[in-house]
């Protein structure tokens, strides 16, 4: 398991390495406070959905899962982008209730980042990932919570930069989404240093 | 007539989904390490979008505000399944690389933010357009991007070998950091830059400016 | 008005604004059902095209291993196996079989016997998908999936086998998790290329198969990997499993009797 985080987290790091979260990864990595809020937004989205997909994909969707009703042959995973998708959205319309009930403050400080979760092309891709590499349960609660953490990583340590980068002098054409792409290409080549790494 | 043509054209250049808007970088940025793929992804999203932004288009009126997120994102799903399902029964070497990247189509940001941007407040002979165009638009640079990436990465185009490499007894040195994920986003960001030297219109302002001291002054 | 009028409930309900909860709920639905249908017309029309390209990669992903052990091709036909009577399972589709599943299902899998079970795999799944190329009404050239344990990963691999069942053809690795550099060299195709001409059993019908530590002498011995001793004893192992008793040993057995046919 230490494997599997270790690997969503670095070698594999869905923005970095898979490319994927990476519009609102450029629109929001402007500044620390709001990087961090959807950071933690996506960990927590992330590491509940995987698992539950994985749930659904296992007893519903798969071919044979309908055995119990004398439904062997059924088999409903092309049906697995669109479920997925819901349940998705689903899960952040509920979290952002219960945020906002037990705890206003938390709901407050995430403010607009908790639905921007929901068409996060990382969350939809962590769950797709999840299903072509099989991981059982306990793999995908790994692989969610890893994988959250991993794009958490890649955004806070985007904004840091960037935060510095404010008071820079570079070529007009490269101002803002230029430099955030050569940015995010320079820690992209660091990441893949750690593409060797393995738990011990 | 001249005002449906600049919906078309409008979003190829100057108003761009990946350089202007910064939609849909994901997979521009995935899929493009050969022109093959670069090419299909392309046609699945130029056709999803103009669909799903048809079809939204055509619901508008209708639709209740309440679930008008949920609405969009079923009919842009169920046309990202269609397509998924038409790739794999014809051409299923190249589904197989692009994986899971026709699936993200669906939270591709082009797609659901041309829908609620433009086509739920257009008639539908307009948001075909639209969708259209900011499909041409999105497919121009893959386009770019996927030729450099498989020129300068493998030699090869569309599988063809056009630049002999050494392996092949030609002179080509592959630059195998092309086919690596950092390359994708310098070239993303060189062409930007290039894009916006050319078009002064584009560039961003800067949120701060150093205030020099006037020349002779004191600092 | 004469009686109830169903055209003026009808009007009723268009006259409610759109974001009523009736119009909502019936909205929804219509979505619902429209994509639905769509979806299922694409998903049922195409998936038998979708298994003849999954069938071709299959057995294109075969043919190649084959054709770089043994060279040439010829159509390779997939047929199911079962193994416990050596029969072929003519009712089953290979297509579809996925081996890896069925060997963790306790419905289509047996428990090995801990005596028997010397690739350390547990569970084997009741059938196998095997390859065979037939000459007329004999089999030319065999491909079974043999798989077990190695030094660190499960081995997973191709035996092609001559028509006599007993020579062997190839012996392709395609998925292994060893150490690089050293047991990973199973894939390599200058280890590969010591396979095909050895036999697996002597005339006495027992199997002497065997990866050696030094080097090989005779005709059932293949030079080990030197510093690979443990993924070496893997593939020794997997491949006495496979063609024991509790393996493809039945299948062989109708096979050397004449009793598979196309």
């Amino acid at each position: 398991m230490t494997e599997i985080i270790l690997r969503a987290v670095f070698a594999e790091n869905l923005i970095l390495s898979l490319f994927l979260g990476m519009c609102t990864f450029l629109a929001v990595s402007n500044r620390m406070e709001t990087a961090l809020g959807l950071g933690i937004a996506v960990i927590v989205v992330q590491g509940i959905s995987v698992p539950l997909n994985h749930l659904i994909h296992a007893y519903l969707l798969v071919e044979g899962a309908w055995a119990w009703a004398g439904l062997p042959k059924v088999d409903l995973s092309y049906l697995k982008l669109i479920s997925f998708i819901g349940v998705i959205a689903a899960m952040v319309q509920i979290l952002e209730m219960v945020l906002d009930r037990y705890s206003p403050r938390l709901y407050r400080a995430l403010g607009i980042f908790l639905p921007l979760v929901t068409v996060n092309c990382a969350i939809l891709g962590g769950s797709l990932f999840m299903v072509e590499r099989r991981y059982d349960f306990a793999d995908s609660v790994a692989y969610g919570i890893g994988s959250g953490l991993g794009w958490a990583l890649a955004i806070t340590a985007m904004a840091a930069i960037r935060a510095r980068l404010k008071y820079s002098d570079i070529p007009d054409g490269l101002q803002g989404l230029g430099a955030a792409f050569m940015i995010t290409g320079l820690m992209s080549l660091g990441f893949a240093a750690f593409a060797g790494l393995a738990a011990p | 007539m001249k005002r449906t043509l600049g919906t078309l054209t409008h979003p190829v250049i100057g108003d761009n989904p990946i350089t202007v808007q910064i939609l849909g970088i994901c997979s521009a940025l995935a899929v493009t390490t050969s022109l093959a793929t670069a090419l299909v992804m392309c046609a699945a999203l130029t056709a999803v979008l103009t669909v799903s932004c048809g079809l939204i288009s055509t619901l508008r009126h209708q639709m209740p505000q309440s679930i008008r997120l949920i609405v969009q994102i079923t009919i842009i799903a169920s046309l990202v399944i269609v397509v998924d399902e038409i790739l794999k029964a014809y051409a299923f070497e190249i589904s197989k690389r692009l994986s899971v990247f026709v699936g993200l189509i669906i939270t591709n940001c082009i797609v659901l933010g041309r829908a609620e941007a433009f086509a739920m407040r257009n008639p539908v002979g307009a948001s075909l357009l639209d969708g259209l165009g900011n499909g041409i638009g999105y497919s121009l640079i893959l386009i770019v991007i996927g030729t450099i990436r498989e020129l300068l990465g493998a030699g090869t185009l569309l599988g063809y070998s056009v630049l002999a490499t050494v392996a092949e007894g030609g002179w080509f040195t592959p630059l195998k950091l092309m086919l690596l994920a950092p390359s994708a986003f310098f070239l993303l960001g060189f062409l930007v830059w290039a894009v916006r030297s050319w078009r002064r219109d584009q560039v961003e302002q800067p949120e701060f400016r150093i205030r020099r001291p006037a020349a002779g002054g004191r600092p | 008005m004469a009686g109830p009028d169903p055209m003026s409930w009808w009007q009723r309900f268009r006259a409610l604004p759109k974001d009523s909860t009736p119009k909502t709920l019936a909205f929804a639905l219509a979505v619902a059902l429209g994509a639905a249908i769509v979806v299922s017309i694409a998903t049922v029309t195409l998936r038998p095209l979708q298994k003849v390209n999954l069938e071709r990669e299959r057995q294109a992903r075969i043919v190649a291993m084959v054709s770089r052990a043994i060279g040439g091709t010829g159509t390779l036909t997939a047929y199911m196996v079962d193994l416990e009577t050596g029969r072929l399972a003519r009712d089953m589709d290979p297509v579809t079989f996925d081996a890896e599943a069925a060997a963790k299902n306790p419905e289509t899998s047996i428990a090995i016997p801990q005596a028997a079970d010397i690739a350390g795999l547990g569970r084997r799944a009741k059938h196998a998908a095997v390859f065979v190329r037939f000459e007329g009404e004999k089999p030319a050239l065999l491909v079974l999936p043999v798989y077990g344990q190695g030094y660190q990963s499960t081995l997973w691999g191709y035996l092609a086998l001559k028509g006599d069942g007993n020579t062997v053809a190839g012996l392709s690795f395609y998925k292994q998790g060893e150490t690089p550099g050293l047991g990973a060299r199973i894939m390599e195709p200058a280890w590969q290329a010591l396979w095909p001409g050895k036999r697996l059993a002597d005339e006495t019908g027992t199997l002497r198969v065997q990866v050696t530590k030094g080097s090989a002498k005779g005709p059932h011995e293949v030079d080990g990997i030197t510093g690979a001793t443990r993924t070496n004893n893997g593939v020794t192992s997997l491949l006495r499993f496979w063609l024991g008793d509790f393996g493809f040993g039945p299948f062989l057995k109708r096979l050397k009797s004449g009793e598979i046919r196309p």
